[in-house]
């Protein structure tokens, strides 16, 4: 990585706004993500996440403001910033017809990489889709189908990834899974900027969190700044349950829960 | 970028395609309707009909049964790039340094590439059935210039359909008309035994002329200034459909 790749924010957005008619869906937001960080876009349904995410990945023009990805601006150079970026949106864009390896073969060329067909493998093995690899997405669970939808992303190894809502409608060994994938993305350098409604996924994940409401940024910083708002922690004995969460994953699970330290 | 374009909508007409492949009973449901008509039309209307010519009626109503075989073909393209829009996967090409026109072109392409093979099938059956030309090379080279042209109208109308649709069953009504107008044409009996505004509304809609013209071909007889009325409706639905899809999709995509 560069010096100037460090100093520079990999995304920076100033003062979008976006209307649709009437509907002010956002009225200026304003932050920036450093390279190779996590940074998670909270907010509940209709807050304007999809939106922005949309603006950012060159899919929908800003009425307002600038926002530049990777250095690049996306109003005016968005086939700049179409070769920075990859896009894993709300619902798991597979073609169902091909099979998973087909749907890597195709964005591998579609990307113009060499040996498609290996990447495919590779990729194929790294998201434990080998064997499934030769059936229709379309038989694929949906965990199966987010995991290869994920894989087809990182084909090409792009600097920034957007993940809209990934693990939206996934059952919890899926959601694990998705949350794993995503560290290690952040491990090897990638820029992730994720947007999520689940406060946990945010909480696991982010390096920084921002909250998106009614249209604006109303509050942005590390996990410990945001808890920092409210006062500070009471001390209260109370008897650990088990969550749901925890006795199902006991039953069912070869995957565990990739837990933070108790708090 | 754009100079991908030809190498991104081959690897997109490729994706296409294999959908075709992998489904191929959406060429076999093209073929079957006008099969149907045709045997219907050929062995209990047939006889009925008077066309005044010395042709055997399948002979006549071939050309007829070619253009409604690409009027349903047509519904298959929009019913696909509909899927595609739904799907997510076309904001996953959207988002992705290739160039854009060539998402629409693949499915035209693919278009063409399905209804040919549909409309080889339904002259595969006409043969069996009886019918027969004298028709030289160049006859057969302009009447697959003729289809292609009118597939590649048709199809752009699909692109349309496709594009503004609301819903699965919207994507691909809008060929209903369009299979519906050879009946009101020269297609099945002459215009002049026709009252006078349906005579009318058929002589000067363009099917007449385009099976005027392949009829002719196929005879062997001259077409007249039939096909210059024939390539000048072709050309403009082609072109007005062509730039009503681009707007639209520049609109989409923007």
């Amino acid at each position: 990585m560069t010096t100037s790749q460090a100093l520079e924010p990999a995304i920076r957005v100033q003062g979008i706004e976006k209307s649709f008619k009437d509907l002010h869906v956002l009225r200026g937001v304003d932050f920036e993500v450093s390279a190779g960080s996590i940074f998670a876009l909270l907010g509940s349904n209709g807050a304007g996440k999809t939106t922005l995410v949309r603006i950012l990945s060159t899919l929908l023009k800003a009425d307002a403001g600038t926002a530049t990805v990777n250095g690049h601006d996306v109003a005016t150079s968005p086939g700049d910033v179409r070769e920075s970026i990859s896009l894993t949106g709300q619902f798991a864009a597979v073609d169902e017809v091909l099979t998973g390896r087909e749907n890597l073969v195709l964005v591998a060329k579609l990307r113009h990489l060499n040996d498609p067909g290996a990447i495919a493998d590779g990729l194929l093995a790294r998201f434990s889709l080998t064997e499934a690899g030769n059936r229709k997405a379309s038989t694929y669970s949906g965990g199966m189908r987010r995991r290869l939808d994920i894989a087809m992303s990182l084909i090409g190894n792009p600097p920034i990834i957007f993940l809209d809502e990934p693990t939206t409608g996934l059952d919890p060994q899926a959601r694990i899974e998705v949350w794993q994938t995503v560290k290690q993305l952040a491990g090897q350098g990638t820029t992730v900027l994720l947007t999520t409604q689940y406060l946990d996924e945010a909480e696991q994940l982010a390096d920084r969190i921002a909250i998106l409401h009614k249209g604006r940024i109303i509050q942005n910083g590390t996990l410990s700044e945001l808890k920092q708002l409210l006062p500070p922690a009471k001390v209260e004995y109370i008897e650990k349950q088990p969550s749901l969460e925890d006795v199902f994953l006991a039953l069912v699970g070869d995957t565990v829960p990739a837990r933070k330290e108790p708090r | 970028m754009s100079t991908h374009v030809l190498g991104d909508t081959g690897i997109l007409t490729g994706r296409s395609l294999r959908h075709i492949l992998r489904s191929p009973d959406t060429i076999i449901t093209t073929a079957v309707t006008p099969i149907a008509l045709m045997l219907l039309f050929v062995y209990v209307f047939g006889g009925a009909i008077n066309t005044g010519s010395d042709e055997s009626y399948l002979n006549y109503m071939l050309p007829g049964i070619l253009l409604i075989t690409i009027a349903s073909g047509v519904a298959y393209t929009a019913y696909r790039l509909f899927l595609d829009l739904q799907g997510g996967i076309f904001e996953r090409f959207q988002s992705m340094p290739i160039a854009r026109s060539s998402v629409l072109w693949a499915h035209v392409l693919t278009s063409l590439a399905a209804n040919l093979v549909s409309v080889a099938v339904v002259i595969a059956v006409a043969l069996i059935m009886g019918f027969r030309t004298g028709a030289s090379v160049t006859a057969w080279l302009a009447v697959a210039g003729i289809l292609i042209l009118f597939t590649l109208a048709l199809t752009w109308i699909a692109v349309i359909a496709g594009l503004s649709a609301k819903t699965v069953d919207g994507a691909s009504a809008f060929s209903y008309p369009l299979i519906f107008l050879p009946f009101i044409s020269s297609a099945f009996a002459p215009t002049d035994s026709m009252p006078g505004p349906v005579a009318w509304f058929a002589e000067n809609q363009p099917v007449t002329s385009i099976v005027n013209t392949i009829r002719a071909l196929y005879a062997g007889e001259p077409v007249g200034s039939d096909i210059w009325i024939a390539l000048v409706w072709l050309v403009g639905i082609l072109v007005v459909a062509y730039t009503f899809a681009a707007t639209i999709y520049r609109r989409k995509i923007s």
